[in-house]
């Protein structure tokens, strides 16, 4: 217990030690962080008016953001599977940092659900037993079962290992190996479960298809991977730990495959919107064309479409063998994905609204100040944990460290 | 966990890995840890904007309307009462209308009568207490009345902005849409802390001091029938409407969602919901959907009845019909 409270304080002191340029990006991080804080207060003040959300759009940027990271949480599985499933030896140096990407990814979700609220001070209306809990019921309780589950389950396992490492020890496998193999079935329930929100609702042509959880975790699938791919140069480079080329390869496979799987059901759903016209499709034409002089989303799903059309291209050609080529489709297909999965999936499901109206939304700059708050928070609190895990992963931070064989 | 030997750093003393503490770097920490704390208070600086009792102990603890005491109950009335005085300005009749047994309500709507006029989206504004200052506030109305081309039954061409000087319009038709009160409602079932149910007289109501605003029951509407305060309602006192209860038309709290109850507050006390009062054609027909003498009992078995969305599943009480 002494040990860890050690630990915690060594953990802590850390954080305050590095260089310029660590100070220097911690800072910017902190200040963004603030002022999404600071438009966030004005909000929680004046009411959501503050949002350019309205009774005919009644979710907008908040959730669009939240269902694209459940996407990117979920899929730090693509590391643990290959590293735990299929026993890739290099994976394994990785691994650890696809479950620091899910913490931070899971609480910026937790925080762009928050700030959706309209009364987050009843946040524990949620939480048995104070409040009154819709189970089975809602699948915005599932979500939140599902959500802090795979937060908890990450924390251990990536808490239990970095600590045993820090004492220099072989970690249990019974600690740990059970919850990895939970985290993988767990991690796809998170997002299924997320687009089951949009799924079970009836009312809304657009969201009412069964291929909506597919393409979720297809397009996860290339969006997790592609932050990861540059995350992990990031890494080798301003780091002392070495990752080689491997893991990032692997990596790129996947999302190949995943981005073909996004761009076959994208097919498939284009297909079935317009080759006959129905009532139902209302929401597909206002998304891609335009519907009675209406036309806010058109390029920006455009943008994603060809965005994700690019990195397609690349990822299935050698040029993605470069690792420049590789970089440039990881971006194409992170932006690509993050517009058609956010604002391209929970608009339309409002425009047209049930009795036909076309009301088009667009963000404020309070609620974009919100939104790029959380945003710098997650990338805070990221490097805050890759600052102290690394130490700790290539052995400089020791709780007795072996001096005998430094001097050597 | 990685074991690559490229990966194994020689080990260090814990005093190399953090450096100890001297005067000259707690003196820099001091200075960082003040920076920070002068920005966090500035960031939460509107908070302190927030008016006196918008956050109080007493709503925190506040349990389900369904788990009150009577007690419990009559006591955040009052102080809900004496809150609305000292923020509008008028002492309001405020209670809570249980339902009556024996009853459930059904509404119908003849379509053939209908002009148009919007009265009773008028008069549900004012009975409900909402905000009528600029256009926003009138999409806060429970009642939206569509303007349908003659020929079909088309929601996507209808137009709810309509504004001739006269109705009804040639080749126009016209159709009120409110909550619809369905049995199988989607809106209940996805509510994650259960603030919105269905009463015993079929009424869904939502309960204020509950609700978290997540809007998910707004998703789920396939009616549109469901409103958010996205501000504090703006009421002048002069237009205050005090007969108020918990469950219906007291001013709402800025953050919730709220929705027509059939005017609860009325019905449950034997009168005519507003909107079915002000009708210059008599086009809506309210009742009791149990008593089979009841007029909406004659109109659902005598009439052509037309079903909004049945193809959604909802069941609603809420039906329009066709004279010839």
């Amino acid at each position: 217990m002494r040990d860890y409270v050690t630990f915690l304080f060594r953990a802590w002191r850390l954080s305050f030690q590095g260089s310029a340029r660590y100070y220097a990006w911690m800072s910017v991080l902190t200040l963004i962080s603030l002022l999404g804080l600071h438009a966030w207060a004005r909000q929680f003040v004046d009411g959501l008016q503050t949002t350019g959300m309205t009774n005919q759009v009644s979710w907008g940027a908040y959730i669009a953001n939240f269902t694209f990271l459940v996407g990117v949480a979920a899929a730090a599985v693509m590391l643990v599977i290959p590293a735990y499933i299929y026993k890739k030896e290099h994976m394994h140096e990785v691994v650890l940092f696809g479950e620091l990407i899910a913490i931070a990814v899971i609480v910026m979700c937790l925080l762009f659900v928050t700030v959706d609220l309209g009364h987050p001070e009843r946040f524990h209306h949620m939480i048995p037993p104070f409040g009154v809990f819709n189970f089975p019921g809602s699948i915005l309780s599932w979500d939140v079962i599902v959500l802090n589950g795979y937060l908890m389950l990450n924390l251990h396992i990536a808490g239990y290992l970095l600590y045993c490492r820090y004492h220099h020890r072989q970690p249990t496998r019974l600690f740990y190996i059970p919850f990895v193999f939970l985290s993988i079935v767990w991690a796809v329930s998170i997002h299924t479960v997320t687009a089951f929100l949009y799924v079970g609702l009836a009312g809304r042509g657009y969201w009412h298809h069964p291929l909506v959880p597919s393409r979720f975790l297809a397009s996860a699938f290339v969006a997790g991977p592609a932050l990861m791919i540059v995350t992990f140069q990031i890494i080798r480079r301003t780091t002392r730990y070495f990752i080689c080329d491997e893991p990032i390869f692997t990596l790129r496979m996947i999302m190949t495959v995943a981005m073909i799987i996004n761009m076959f059901l994208l097919g498939c759903e284009l297909f079935t919107e317009f080759y006959y016209p129905t009532a139902h499709a209302a929401a597909a034409h206002y998304l891609f064309f335009g519907l009675h002089g209406h036309a806010g989303l058109v390029p920006w799903i455009w943008a994603a479409v060809s965005l994700n059309t690019l990195g397609l291209a690349f990822l299935m050609t050698p040029v993605s063998r470069h690792i420049t080529g590789l970089n440039v489709a990881c971006v194409a297909c992170f932006i690509g994905i993050w517009t058609e999965k956010g604002m391209g999936l929970i608009i339309p499901g409002f425009v047209p609204t049930p009795l036909g109206q076309v009301v088009e939304y667009l963000p404020t700059l309070n609620e974009t100040m919100v939104c790029l708050g959380i945003w710098a928070f997650g990338a805070l609190l990221f490097s805050w944990m890759l600052h102290v895990a690394i130490p700790i992963m290539n052995g400089s931070l020791r709780a007795k460290p072996d001096l005998s064989a430094a001097t050597q | 966990m990685s074991h690559d030997p490229q990966n194994e750093v020689s080990p260090r003393t814990v005093e190399q890995v953090y450096k100890p503490m001297n005067r000259r770097t707690f003196l820099k920490g001091a200075a960082a840890s003040m920076i920070g704390v002068a920005g966090l208070m500035a960031a939460l600086k509107p908070l302190l904007e927030l008016e006196s009792g918008a956050v109080t102990l007493d709503d925190l603890l506040q349990k389900h309307y369904r788990e009150l005491t009577r007690e419990d109950l009559q006591r955040i009335i009052i102080s809900l009462a004496q809150k609305e005085q000292r923020e509008y300005g008028v002492y309001p009749n405020l209670r809570d209308v249980k339902p009556l047994d024996g009853v459930e309500f059904g509404y119908a709507l003849n379509l053939t009568r209908c002009i148009g006029c919007r009265k009773c989206a008028n008069a549900c504004l004012k009975e409900n207490n909402q905000s009528r200052e600029d256009a926003k506030d009138l999409e806060m109305s429970y009642i939206r009345v569509l303007e349908l081309n003659k020929g079909a039954i088309n929601l996507e061409t209808s137009d709810p902005y309509y504004d001739p000087a006269l109705v009804p319009q040639e080749g126009k038709y016209y159709m009120p849409v409110q909550c619809h009160q369905c049995r199988q409602s989607p809106c209940t079932k996805v509510c994650p802390v259960q603030a919105t149910w269905q009463e015993q007289d079929g009424l869904v109501v939502v309960d204020y001091n509950w609700c978290i605003g997540c809007r998910y029951c707004m998703a789920a509407c396939p009616y549109d029938a469901r409103r958010f305060n996205y501000k504090k309602p703006t009421v002048a006192k002069d237009q205050i409407n005090p007969n108020q209860s918990y469950l219906s038309n007291r001013i709402r709290p800025k953050g919730v969602v709220e929705k027509c109850t059939f005017c609860l507050h009325r019905t449950r006390e034997g009168k005519y919901p507003a909107c079915q009062e002000v009708c210059p054609t008599g086009a809506r027909v309210f009742g009791n959907l149990l008593d089979p003498n009841s007029e909406i009992s004659y109109v659902l078995n005598n009439k052509r009845v037309y079903i909004l969305k049945e193809d959604v599943g909802t069941q609603p009480r809420f039906y329009y019909f066709f004279d010839k």
